[in-house]
């Protein structure tokens, strides 16, 4: 399988790059601790870890953004020094953050030769034709379609990440380090990420690729390096392991990687009915009904409506027609009215939606139960104390206590917190929009062992996954969209991946 | 329930809140401005002069103290000058046309309120950002003002009015009363009440504020009614101090608000800052602009060493919090 592996050994026993003995530490944290690794020539090299375990940290070596406290790097077999950005430049690294670093309010084409504009003919201009042509040709070489002259503003997500990979492509980038490419890309954006991988590593550009889903390790890479805590567990190739033996060496013990849930043989009361919801963001025409003690997922490619259907129901965006039922009685209104009632969102972007980043976790864990937990208006902050101790405590939430500012907390701690929120709200029905994004194996079963708990206690759940097996393992049943309408429905018995898959498909 | 998450666990916030660490420091800086003072001028310490500064530093705080609950949310009340000068001047005519003070008291602080609260219209329904729907008010207040005044200069109230400005309880000035019971309401309403935590939220993150359930539009218009009621009530302390209103009289009152708000230590970019912090920023203002009198120090340095301080508080305050994170 791995040929091109092989062929990189055999050929080329000098790596492309070497890192050596490297460490890397924080007050209170060793960040990297010895950590050594090689990529060679046209390589997929991937780094398995669970957050916290020093990738990002690794990436940010080698992009120059951290100076080691130890180490040798070594290119080719000569060593040499990273200490700056222009530094991993010149070698030929190239960074692919899960967060971009696009100028919003620039087109592609911009933002493609930010810096590097091809000079026009009068002084201090730019040559917007070749600009656009050369973005062009770039982005042509992805496979991605688009205009060079949209405004980066109007692109979703997994557009942007396109336009970063494209980017850094026009670079002449021989090692290209990327962080969770897949994570916000549709199935058709990573078939065409996959088909661009094999086209670079033929063309001898190796590829350091962080991953938390196991399938692309093993349809991508040619090597494995496990970081646990900061130190390199194993280097490993694909053929050489199973998944399971993978996930043991990334927790260093056991994980029940089936999902916690427990079945209900009979739903409750309907809690939620929308009718024939319509929006201006785009969705139509929307029938869901959601009961106690359910889990319901909502599934589809990205940009297929979900997130648009979760802020509707919430009230966040307003709906143009239709009727959304709540426990009996209709609603209709600002998210205020909704969190009253008892629905509880949890937003997809926690950082930008979901948290005061730079509020501490106390504040932000009462902050939607300010109403219930002081109904006379008076703020009592050793009652507040109370009710956010008790949250961390019950959610296992990370942080030396409810005073830490959140935005210091990992991301699966940080979810916790906004899952938090609601359950001091006492909500009724949970809207969970990519619940698990960026979350380690074992928060993410924390997650779900939660929502489980949380239904079979009488609440319900509205669940968005990109995630099919998450949908197929936690879900009762599941709303397929496509193209903002509902394309299906399919119950328990019918819940497998293929079907998920056929349903959101455009041309089922 | 696994336990996985033990990721990078970062050292803890100091015990002290961010919030009570910054005024501490301010409390420390009026403090050091005080010692100073006492020893380059002999009539500092007097009686009479720290009553006189703890007055102007009233006024000024009546006004900035509205203003920082709208600077808590992250925005910015441009206009609170013109609203003074307008409410003065309506409530100085019906104190005129009706000899109620009591009426004019309340036709001034209705006056400042509804202002506030058409700011907060334009903030909140037209989603005009702040700063520009106040300034557009200042402008708006300015000419309302100049044409209902049309030169003319009110002045002669009646002395039981003008005991709120001028007047002594047990031998301190009634503005300094007022001034240590808003400071009161103000530290409550902030820190105290739930109304008081939304506006922090939203301030911190005003999408995650309404996505988390706080009626955010409902609270910004009652930041900027409060905001334009406190500078209807700074309407009547002046009107009452002067003993007349001309249509001028709020051109030289919003930047010395905004002043004692930011060397107060609220961020203009919300979420952060304590109306105690901006009483504090007031006196530190006050105490300088005295000591410089004191001293014969030209009134043309003012502006300059008032320039000179906000931009140390402010510069002190994000070099001490980013160290803190």
């Amino acid at each position: 399988m791995s040929s091109a592996a092989i062929i990189a050994e055999t050929s080329s026993p000098v790596p492309l790059l070497e890192l050596r003995g490297i460490s890397k530490e924080f007050p209170g944290v060793k960040a990297l601790d010895d950590v050594s690794f090689a990529v060679f020539p046209g390589e997929v090299h991937m780094l398995l870890g669970e957050n916290g375990a020093g990738k990002s940290s690794l990436m940010k070596v080698l992009c120059g953004a951290y100076r080691t406290d130890a180490g040798e790097f070594h290119y080719k077999g000569e060593q040499v020094a990273i200490n700056s950005a222009a530094d991993a430049q010149k070698l030929g690294i190239a960074v692919i953050f899960q967060e971009f670093s696009l100028v919003p309010h620039l087109d592609i084409a911009q933002n493609i030769f930010l810096g590097r504009e091809p000079k026009g003919r009068i002084p201090g201009t730019i040559d917007r034709r070749k600009i656009l042509a050369d973005a062009a040709r770039v982005l042509g070489t992805i496979g991605f379609e688009i205009d060079p002259a949209t405004i980066v503003d109007k692109l979703g997500v997994a557009q942007q990440q396109m336009v970063e990979i494209a980017k850094a492509i026009s670079q002449n980038a021989r090692i290209l380090v990327m962080d969770e490419p897949t994570a916000a890309l549709s199935d058709r954006e990573t078939e065409l990420l996959f088909a661009l991988i094999a086209r670079l590593k033929a063309d001898g550009v190796s590829i350091v690729y962080i991953s938390h889903r196991m399938a692309e390790v093993f349809a991508l890479g040619d090597r494995i390096t496990v970081l646990r805590d900061g130190r390199r567990i194993d280097g490993v190739r694909p053929a050489d392991v199973t998944p399971d033996q993978l996930v043991r060496m990334m927790v260093g013990r056991n994980v029940d990687m089936t999902y916690p849930r427990n079945f209900a043989d009979k739903p409750g009361e309907v809690l939620l009915e929308v009718k024939g919801l319509s929006a201006s963001t785009g969705i139509s025409d929307i029938n869901i009904e959601v009961r106690r003690g359910e889990i319901v997922g909502l599934c589809g490619l990205v940009g297929s409506g979900r997130s648009e259907v979760a802020r509707a129901i919430f009230g966040a965006d307003p709906v143009s027609s239709g009727e959304i039922i709540f426990d009996g009685k209709a609603i209709s209104g600002e998210p205020d009215l909704a969190a009253r009632r008892g629905i509880a969102l949890i937003p997809e972007s926690r950082k930008s939606e979901g948290l005061a980043l730079l509020r501490s976790v106390g504040d932000n864990l009462v902050v939607s139960a300010l109403r219930k937990l002081f109904p006379s208006g008076l703020f009592d902050q050793r009652r507040a104390q109370r009710t956010s101790d008790g949250l961390i405590r019950q959610l296992r939430i990370a942080t030396p206590g409810a005073r830490q500012t959140v935005g210091l907390l990992s991301g699966g701690n940080q979810q916790k917190v906004v899952i938090g929120k609601w359950l001091a709200a006492g909500s009724k029905l949970f809207i969970f929009d990519e619940p698990t994004r960026g979350i380690d194996i074992g928060a993410k079963s924390e997650i779900f062992a939660l929502i489980d708990r949380l239904v079979a206690e009488g609440a319900a759940a509205l669940m968005i996954s990109s995630e099919q097996v998450e949908i197929c393992h936690v879900c009762d049943r599941a709303y397929v969209m496509r193209e903002g309408r509902i394309a299906g429905h399919l119950a328990r018995n019918e819940l497998t991946e293929e079907n998920i898959v056929r349903l959101g498909m455009h041309h089922a | 329930m696994t336990d996985i998450s033990k990721e990078a666990i970062v050292p803890p916030r100091s015990f002290l809140s961010q919030d009570a660490i910054q005024v501490f420091y301010r409390l420390l800086a009026a403090l050091l401005i005080c010692a100073v003072l006492a020893v380059l001028s002999d009539s500092f310490l007097s009686l009479g002069n720290i009553l006189n500064v703890l007055r102007q530093a009233s006024l000024t705080f009546f006004i900035a103290s509205g203003l920082t609950l709208v600077v808590l949310t992250a925005g910015l009340d441009l206009s609170v000058g013109a609203n003074v000068a307008l409410s003065a001047c309506i409530a100085g005519t019906v104190i005129h046309k009706t000899g109620s003070p009591a009426l004019g008291i309340l036709t001034g602080l209705a006056c400042g309120g509804i202002v506030g609260l058409l700011n907060g219209v334009m903030v909140t329904a037209l989603r005009i950002p702040s700063f520009i729907a106040t300034y557009g008010m200042l402008w708006v207040l300015n000419g309302l003002t100049y044409w209902y005044m049309a030169g003319e200069t009110l002045h002669g109230f009646p002395a039981g009015f003008r005991q709120i400005g001028s007047g002594y309880l047990f031998g301190l000035p009634i503005p300094v009363y007022l001034l240590l019971v808003f400071l009161g309401i103000g530290t409550l309403f902030a820190q105290r009440t739930i109304w008081g935590q939304e506006i922090y939220a939203i301030g911190a993150n005003p999408v995650a504020a309404r996505l988390s359930g706080i009626p955010v539009a409902r609270r910004l218009l009652l930041v900027y009614a409060v905001s334009g009621t406190m500078a209807g009530l700074a309407s009547i302390i002046f009107l009452s101090r002067l003993n007349s209103a001309e249509a001028d009289i709020g051109e030289s009152l919003t930047l010395p608000a905004i002043a004692a708000v930011l060397i107060g230590g609220t961020s203009l970019f919300g979420g952060v800052g304590t109306v105690f912090g901006t009483f504090i920023g007031a006196l530190i203002l006050t105490l300088v602009l005295n000591g410089m009198n004191l001293l014969s120090v030209s009134a043309n340095w003012q502006p300059l060493v008032t320039g000179i301080i906000v931009i140390l508080a402010v510069w002190l305050d994000m070099k001490t919090r980013r160290r803190a994170q």
